[in-house]
């Protein structure tokens, strides 16, 4: 049975965007853009959870709330039994970065030019005092920039960054995040920014480092493609909701949710047979603004096969096949999907 | 029937003269395609993909130069043509481009109306109502309401702006549309209508297009034909169906396996060793050979010609010459 690290109960952060003070003066309505809004979750020890959403679906800010750069409005955040929702002063909150980490989409401006990669691996050493001279923490850094290969790490360890490639440069990052020896990853769009055979080589290798450090990702991603490979489980965000999750073969084999449906089948596949063949994108028009979230489903204006009820009631979450796989639509199950969908 | 060709492009150089030496974006590009066929150009970043677009349209800033061979848009010879000929015969009327990063090449402080108009003026001297009518026509045939003619870009979702260049890269009707990682930035869903949109309109317009992108996912859904570019040279052109069941170049084949697959479980994906060559010296030999896993002796010494393998044209050692 696999054992839970972390668990997020009706995670909530609304952003109020009213602040200037000539809205105040004119006694403005407030402004709440409701970026997440009220999930629940779980990742297990040794796995990674891949959340994929079309941009601005708040996949961000579910990484920024449980690395705690950002305070939650509401709800409940709990890693290896320990609830985080409330520590704010700087000591507790500074062990608890040790232990999470997180990786940035993008290596060009996630490195800092001007530092060295021995300066920028050692960083978190310097900031937990770990490493007493420079002789013991180059020795460190040499060895986490093993652990990514970018060995001999001799020959990287004084470089600049602009001296090496892009894929090096993430090799980079992840080193920065493992010199600590997190438990916890969050890494957010890792390789979006890479070409796609370097794409695979760093997925790779973020996979053989779940067994060889014992560690546990968030994946955000809007890449849906890369997770049946990197993921265990995936959540589906849309508008702030997680509106689908369950273990990822279920989820893309089967979506239950109308718009896991819809991206599903939006995803290009390489398959020439059917070229120039025009796609059944069922859903209409664009992700509403989050100060505007539809009341009901929030999906119900876009969605295919939205009823009175849609309209009305916000939907539970729905388990129909007993397993995992949950999906907040009031017809769970009953929404027939075709893999297939192609209309001309 | 066989169709005509509209764009024959032979030995075609394209290098960039740096104070450390002549970097070689382009050699030796060779390929034709004919009215209504799409061709896809895949590669990674830095293979002259992009070179190879701006080479078409004349339009290669310095210090880059075409420095040999020849193109043959329509009966026009491109690389005889001063900028001032170009502009006026071949670019937006001939030959058209949809820009990488495009959705941020619309003027702020313009509508799109006054954008789009743009080209039909200086083209054909078209104005007022007439314009009007032609472009609110396109916006049409990409999908986008009449009344977005008056706005200005900021009012428009990203994807609304991509069709808005779309549109107008069809405006005058060009032979050719060479389309550079049109729908990069976008969200999937965006992104998928956007290739109906295109496979659609190839199909009303009977036009053809060079549709570049990294992403070999999407070119399967457009190309009739298929160029895989590496370090400036094309390594294997072909149809798009060939290819894609039974790549001949070590380097295609690679390309096709790290393609990350949504409905089959998958423990390890394949991907290329090293990094591209520095283009300023080129390996000596094949420009793959130090990647390649099936190198021999003869890789490292000489260059590959092209040769034909069952009907795919592939720049590699392995196969015979013709």
């Amino acid at each position: 049975m696999a054992e839970t690290i972390l668990k997020a109960r009706n995670l909530t952060k609304h952003f109020d965007i009213t602040q200037s003070f000539f809205n105040l003066l004119l006694r403005k309505q407030k402004m709440i853009v409701r970026a997440v809004d009220g999930i629940d979750f779980e990742i297990n020890r040794k796995q990674s959870f891949a959340l994929v959403g079309e941009s601005g679906c708040g996949k961000t800010t579910v990484g920024k709330l449980i690395m705690k750069s950002l305070e939650l409005t509401d709800g409940k955040l709990v890693m290896e039994g320990k609830d985080i929702t409330e520590i704010n002063d700087t000591a507790k909150l500074k062990a608890y970065r040790r232990v999470t980490q997180m990786i940035y989409q993008d290596p060009f401006s996630s490195l800092d030019p001007r530092f060295k990669v021995f300066d920028i691996v050692q960083e978190p050493l310097l900031i937990h005092d770990i490493g007493g001279s420079i002789e013991e923490r180059r020795e460190l850094v040499k060895r986490a920039l093993e652990e990514v290969r970018l060995v001999p790490p001799e020959e990287f360890i004084d470089r600049y960054p602009h001296m090496i490639s892009g894929g090096q440069r993430q090799r980079v990052a992840i080193a920065r995040a493992l010199i600590l020896k997190p438990d916890f990853i969050v890494a957010d769009e890792p390789v979006s920014m890479l070409d796609v055979s370097v794409r695979a080589e760093i997925l790779n290798l973020m996979k053989d480092l779940i067994e060889k450090e014992n560690l546990t990702y968030l994946y955000i991603t809007h890449d849906i493609s890369t997770t049946r490979f990197f993921s265990d489980d995936i959540g589906v965000m849309y508008l702030g909701d997680l509106v689908e999750k369950g273990k990822v073969g279920d989820v893309l084999d089967t979506p239950l949710h109308p718009y896991t449906q819809a991206l599903v089948t939006a995803v290009p596949e390489p398959k020439p047979e059917r070229v120039g063949r025009i796609k059944e994108i069922p859903i209409k028009g664009e992700v509403p603004s989050g100060t505007n979230v539809p009341e009901g489903c929030r999906f119900h204006p876009r969605c295919p096969y939205a009823k009175k009820v849609c309209k009305n009631k916000q939907p539970p979450e729905k388990y129909p096949y007993d397993d995992g796989h949950a999906a907040k639509c009031h017809f769970a199950g009953q929404i027939e999907y075709d893999k297939e969908q192609y209309i001309e | 029937m066989s169709k005509k060709t509209v764009l024959e492009v032979n030995d075609l150089s394209t290098h960039y003269m740096t104070s450390k030496g002549d970097v070689r974006g382009l050699d030796d590009a060779s390929f034709e395609i004919k009215r209504g066929e799409a061709l896809g150009l895949a590669g990674e970043s830095g293979c002259g993909k992009s070179t190879l677009a701006f080479s078409l349209l004349k339009m290669v800033q310095p210090p880059g130069k075409i420095v040999k061979g020849t193109i043959d848009l329509d009966g026009i010879e491109v690389t005889k043509l001063t900028e001032k000929q170009a502009r006026k015969k071949i670019r937006w009327n001939k030959i058209s481009m949809v820009f990488q990063g495009a959705m941020d090449i619309l003027t702020p402080v313009y509508t799109v109306g006054q954008q789009m108009k743009e080209p039909l003026k200086y083209h054909k001297g078209i104005e007022g109502k007439e314009a009007r009518e032609i472009c609110v026509e396109y916006l049409d045939l990409v999908d986008l309401d009449a009344e977005l003619f008056d706005r200005y870009p900021h009012e428009l979702s990203g994807g609304q702006k991509q069709r808005v260049i779309i549109a107008t890269a069809l405006l005058m009707e060009p032979d050719v549309v060479i389309l550079d990682e049109p729908t990069t930035a976008l969200d999937v869903v965006v992104e998928a209508r956007i290739m109906n949109d295109l496979k659609r309109l190839k199909k009303e317009l009977d036009n053809s297009s060079i549709f570049i992108t990294h992403d070999l996912s999407i070119l399967a859904e457009v190309s009739d034909k298929l160029a895989i570019m590496y370090a400036g040279w094309i390594i294997e052109i072909g149809s798009a169906l060939d290819i894609y069941h039974d790549p001949k170049h070590p380097y295609t084949e690679k390309l096709m396996a790290a393609i990350p697959t949504l409905h089959e479980d998958i423990d390890r994906l394949e991907y290329i060793p090293g990094a591209p060559p520095d283009l300023i010296r080129p390996p000596s030999g094949c420009r793959f050979h130090p990647r390649c896993h099936k190198a021999f002796d003869k890789c490292r010494e000489e260059v590959p010609a092209d040769r034909m393998v069952d009907g795919v044209r592939v720049k590699c050692h392995l196969y015979p010459e013709d």
